[in-house]
C-alpha cells in the first residue's frame, strides 16, 4: 500500500501545490486522485516516485519510506504512465516496452520476449512489435506505455491521465481493457484524472483534492456519490450524481412482470396498455398499443437491460428510452424475460436506498472495493 | 545585342572548361611532389583534425546545456559571433602575431567549427520530445543513462546537421589559409591568382568544390546509416 | 594621427570602406531576399518543391567562398559583382528556410477570415500575411547580412573587392599589423550593429508582437 503521512510540497515561489496530503491506498486497488486543476494531484502523484521531492511529510510503500531509496533504483521498481506515452521515438515498440527489464540487467532476448507476452495482454497486434511509435494511432501508444509500465512486474503503479490525449471512443475501449488487465494483474494503482466520471468508473477509492493541494474527500465512489462531504465536492460531482449512484446497484431489484409479454400466435391482452411481442425464441419483436388492429407495424423496444447482471442505471435508461416507456429485460442469451414500467423502477430504487441506509445504520456495510456491473464497461460497439 | 551578351557569357564558359580542361591533363598537377593527390590529402587531414577537435569541445558542452537547459543565452551568443568573425582577418592576423605555422591555421580552423556543432548539440537535444524524458526518468533511467539512451539518438539529426555545417565551413577555411602559407587545395588558387596563371585558379576552385560536395554527400550516408528509421521518418 | 586614417595605397578612406562593405553584402542579401520571397512562397505553397530547393541551396552553399569567387571571374571580370554574386546565392540559404517559416506562420484561419471580410489576394497578401510572416522572415535576414558582412572579407584574397578585407591583405603585405586589427574590429562592430539595426526595424514593422510571447519570438 501506498501511504501519504501529512505531505506537502511549497514551491520557491511561495505556491502551495499540496497541503498536508494524509491517505492510504490500499493493495491491489486503484485509487484515483481527482480534482480541478490546481489541486495538487499530479505533484502528489509524483512525490511518490520522486520526480518532486516533497517539502513536509513522507511517503511510505509497504511501509517504507520512498526517500530511504536512491531515486534511481525506487523508479525501477514502479510502474509510470503519463499522458503522452513519452515513448522513445528511436526504439521499436518492442523494445521500448523492454526498457526497464534491460535497465534491471535481463539479457536483451529475455526482456524482448517478456516484451511481447505483454503486448497480448494489453492487445497490441504482434506484427506492431518491429514497428516505431510514430507508425501507431494514439490508442495504441498508450498502451505500449501501460505495457512498457508492466515490463518489470512492478508491485505499484503510476499513471498520471493516461487516457485523457485520445478521443473519448478509443478512451472508453481503453478504460475498460485497463480493468480487464487489473483483474488479471492486481495491482496497487495510483491514478489522476481531472475527469470525474472516470474517476467514478474506474476507482476503488477516490480521494477529491481541492485547489491548493487540500484532501475534501477520501472515500468509495458510492459513498462519495451518496454522501458529498462540502458544497465543494457535491460541485464538483456534478447535477446527475443521484442517477450516477444508480450504477452501484443491482437491476435485480427491479419487479418484472410477463403478462404483457406474448408470443407468436397469441392474442394480446386487451387490459394491458402495451403488449410486447416476442418470437418462437422468446426474442423481443416489438411492441403493439392495445386495442391496435391486427398487422400494424410493431414498435421498436429502444434497447434492453440485464437484470443478472446490469445496475439499475441501466435499467432506468433502458426505461427512458423506451418509445413507451417501458423497458425490456433480457437474460444473457438476449431472450426475454419481463418487462418494467418506469413507476417500478422507480420503486426498486427507493427500496435499494432505503436497504443501503438500513446496512449502513446496523453495520453491515463492508469496505470492499464497489460493485461494478456489466453496463459500465460494455464495449462500444 | 543579347546574343552578344549571350555570346560572350557563352564564350566565358567556355574558357572556364578549357581551363578546366588543360589543368586536368596536365600532369605536372598529377604527379610528383606538389600533386593535387598531396594537397587533397593534407586538405583532408587538416580537416579531419579539427573537425574532431572541435566535435570534443562543443559535443560534450552541447550535450550539458541541452539536458540541463542552462547556458542557452551562452549557446547564441557564442554561434553569433561566430557568424560575424571574419575568416580572413582571423588568420592573417594569428599567422602575423605567431609566424607561418600550424597554430595560426589550427586556431580558427577549430574554433569556427566549435559554434555550429554546440549550436547544434544544444538545440537538438532541448528538441527531444519532454514526454519522453519525462517517461525515461520516471521508469528509472540515470541522467546519464537518459543522455546517452534516449536524448542523444534523437538529436541525432541535429547533431549531424551541426557536424556537416562544422565540416563544410573548415574545408573553406583551410582553401583560404592557403594565403598565409598553408598546403591544401587552396594553394592551386592563391598560388594561380599571383601568377596570372587561371588554369591553376580554375582547376584549385574546381577541385575544392567538389571536395565540400563530397562533404556533403558523405554526411548524407552517415545519416542514413547512424539514425534510427523511427526518427528519420519524421 | 587617428586609428581612422588609412594610408593612400588602400585607396579609400575608413568611411568609404565602410560605404563599400555595406554596399555589397547589404545589397546582396537585399537581392537575395527579392529571389527568396517568390521562391519560399512557392515552396510554401507546394512543399513537394521544398526539399530540391533546399538540396540545391545547401550544394551552392557548400561551396568555399574563395572557389566562389574565383570561379566568376571569368564572366564578371574583377568587379563588386565578382564577390555580390556568391554572397547574393549564399544568403538565399539562410533566407528561403526564413520565408517557409514565415509564410506557414500564418493561420489558416487568418487568411480565411480575410477572405471572409472581402480582402482581395494583393490586399490579403500585403496586409495581413506578410506582417504576420515577417518575424520568422526577419530572423532569417538578420543572420544573413551578419554572415555577408564577414564573408565578404574573403575578396581580400583576389584584389581590391573584400571591403575591410583589403585592408587585412595590405595590413599583411605592408607590414601594419595595426589595420588588421582595426578591419577585424571594424567588421565584428560594423556586424553587431547592423544585427541590432536590423531588429529595431524587425520591432517598428511589427509593433504587436511586443509584450511577453512577441519578445521571445522577436528575440530569435
Amino acid at each position: 500500500m501506498i501511504s501519504f503521512v501529512q505531505v506537502s510540497k511549497r514551491f520557491p515561489d511561495g505556491t502551495v501545490a499540496v497541503d498536508g496530503l494524509t491517505l492510504t491506498a490500499p493493495d491491489g486497488a486503484i485509487t484515483v486522485l481527482v480534482g480541478p486543476s490546481g489541486c495538487g494531484k499530479t505533484t502528489s502523484l509524483r512525490m511518490v516516485n520522486r520526480l518532486i521531492e516533497p517539502t513536509d511529510g513522507k511517503i511510505l510503500i509497504d511501509g517504507v519510506d520512498v526517500a530511504g531509496r536512491p531515486a534511481a533504483e525506487l523508479r525501477r521498481s514502479i510502474g509510470y504512465v503519463i499522458q503522452h506515452a513519452g515513448l522513445f521515438p528511436h526504439r521499436t515498440v518492442v523494445d521500448n516496452i523492454a526498457t526497464v527489464p534491460v535497465l534491471l540487467g535481463a539479457s536483451r532476448r529475455d526482456a524482448r520476449n517478456r516484451a511481447r507476452e505483454l503486448m497480448e495482454l494489453v492487445e497490441l497486434d504482434p506484427a506492431l512489435a518491429t514497428r516505431y511509435p510514430h507508425q501507431l494511432s494514439g490508442g495504441q501508444q498508450q498502451r505500449v506505455g501501460v505495457a512498457r509500465a508492466l515490463a518489470a512486474d512492478p508491485p505499484v503503479l503510476l499513471m498520471d491521465e493516461p487516457f485523457s490525449a485520445v478521443d473519448p471512443i478509443v478512451r472508453k475501449n481503453l478504460q475498460e481493457q485497463f480493468l480487464r488487465i487489473q483483474s488479471e494483474v492486481g495491482k496497487t494503482i495510483l491514478f489522476v484524472t481531472h475527469d470525474i466520471d472516470e474517476a467514478v468508473k474506474l476507482g476503488d477509492r477516490i480521494a477529491v483534492l481541492r485547489e491548493g493541494g487540500i484532501l475534501a474527500q477520501y472515500d468509495t465512489p458510492q459513498q462519495l456519490l451518496a454522501h458529498p462531504a462540502d458544497e465543494f465536492v457535491e460541485n464538483f460531482l456534478g447535477l446527475d450524481r443521484g442517477v450516477r449512484r444508480l450504477s452501484f446497484f443491482s437491476a435485480e431489484a427491479v419487479p418484472l412482470l410477463t403478462e404483457p409479454v406474448v408470443g407468436p400466435g397469441v392474442a394480446p391482452d386487451q387490459t394491458a396498455p402495451w403488449t410486447l411481442h416476442v418470437d418462437a425464441d422468446r426474442r423481443p419483436r416489438g411492441w403493439s398499443a392495445s386495442g391496435a388492429a391486427e398487422g400494424t407495424d410493431l414498435i421498436s423496444i429502444g434497447h434492453t437491460f440485464e437484470p443478472a447482471a446490469d445496475s439499475l442505471r441501466a435499467a432506468l435508461d433502458a426505461a427512458v428510452l423506451s418509445p413507451t416507456g417501458w423497458a425490456v429485460a433480457v437474460d444473457a442469451d438476449g431472450r426475454v424475460v419481463g418487462v418494467a414500467s418506469q413507476e417500478s423502477i422507480a420503486a426498486a430504487i427507493r427500496s435499494a436506498h432505503d436497504i443501503e441506509a438500513l446496512d449502513k445504520s446496523s453495520g453491515r456495510e463492508t469496505d470492499g472495493p464497489p460493485t461494478r456491473f456489466a453496463d459500465a464497461t460494455r464495449p462500444v460497439r | 545585342m543579347v546574343a552578344r551578351a549571350l555570346g560572350k557569357k557563352a564564350g566565358r564558359a567556355v574558357n572556364l572548361l578549357n581551363y578546366l580542361n588543360s589543368f586536368l591533363h596536365d600532369p605536372a598537377y598529377w604527379h610528383g611532389q606538389d600533386s593535387v593527390w598531396q594537397r587533397l590529402l593534407q586538405h583532408c587531414e587538416y580537416t579531419g583534425i579539427a573537425l574532431l577537435a572541435a566535435a570534443v569541445l562543443a559535443f560534450p558542452l552541447g550535450c550539458l546545456t541541452g539536458h540541463t537547459g542552462r547556458g542557452g543565452p551562452l549557446v547564441s551568443v557564442l554561434a553569433t559571433a561566430a557568424r560575424a568573425l571574419p575568416t580572413f582577418g582571423l588568420l592573417v592576423l594569428l599567422t602575423v602575431l605567431m609566424g607561418i605555422g600550424f597554430l595560426p591555421v589550427a586556431v580558427p580552423l577549430v574554433a569556427l567549427a566549435v559554434p555550429p556543432i554546440l549550436l547544434a548539440t544544444h538545440v537538438g537535444i532541448r528538441g527531444v520530445d519532454p514526454a519522453a524524458v519525462d517517461a525515461a526518468r520516471g521508469l528509472g533511467m540515470r541522467p546519464m543513462q537518459i543522455l546517452l539512451q534516449v536524448e542523444i539518438p534523437a538529436a541525432l539529426p541535429s547533431i549531424l546537421n551541426g557536424l556537416r555545417s562544422a565540416a563544410v565551413q573548415i574545408v573553406a577555411t583551410a582553401t583560404i589559409a592557403a594565403y598565409v602559407s598553408f598546403g591544401g587545395l587552396g594553394r592551386y588558387i592563391v598560388d594561380g591568382l599571383s601568377e596570372y596563371d587561371y588554369v591553376q585558379v580554375v582547376g584549385g576552385a574546381v577541385l575544392v568544390a567538389l571536395l565540400s560536395i563530397a562533404v556533403l554527400g558523405l554526411f548524407a550516408v552517415l545519416k542514413r546509416v547512424v539514425v534510427s528509421p523511427g526518427i528519420r521518418a519524421r | 594621427m587617428s586609428i581612422f586614417d588609412l594610408p593612400s595605397y588602400v585607396g579609400s578612406s575608413f568611411p568609404g570602406l565602410i560605404a563599400t562593405q555595406l554596399e555589397v553584402s547589404l545589397g546582396a542579401v537585399a537581392a537575395g531576399l527579392v529571389l527568396a520571397l517568390p521562391i519560399g512562397q512557392a515552396c510554401a505553397r507546394w512543399p513537394k518543391l521544398y526539399p530540391p530547393v533546399l538540396s540545391v541551396a545547401t550544394v551552392a552553399y557548400s561551396i568555399p567562398s574563395l572557389a566562389f569567387f574565383v570561379l566568376l571571374i571569368a564572366y564578371t571580370g574583377l568587379t563588386e559583382t565578382t564577390v555580390l554574386i556568391p554572397l547574393m546565392i549564399y544568403s538565399l540559404v539562410l533566407l528561403i528556410p526564413g520565408v517557409v517559416d514565415g509564410v506557414r506562420a500564418v493561420p489558416p484561419e487568418v487568411r480565411l477570415s480575410a477572405d471572409a471580410m472581402g480582402f482581395g489576394p494583393a490586399r490579403r497578401y500585403l496586409q495581413v500575411e506578410l506582417p504576420i510572416a515577417v518575424p520568422a522572415i526577419m530572423a532569417s535576414v538578420r543572420i544573413a547580412a551578419v554572415s555577408s558582412i564577414s564573408l565578404m572579407s574573403v575578396g581580400g584574397v583576389i584584389g581590391n573587392y573584400g571591403g575591410f578585407g583589403d585592408l587585412v591583405s595590405w595590413g599583411l603585405h605592408e607590414n601594419k599589423i595595426r589595420l588588421i586589427w582595426l578591419a577585424i574590429a571594424s567588421l565584428a562592430v560594423l556586424a553587431m550593429l547592423c544585427d541590432g539595426a536590423l531588429l529595431l526595424l524587425q520591432r517598428t514593422l511589427t509593433p504587436w508582437s511586443r509584450g511577453r510571447s512577441g519578445r521571445k519570438r522577436a528575440a530569435q
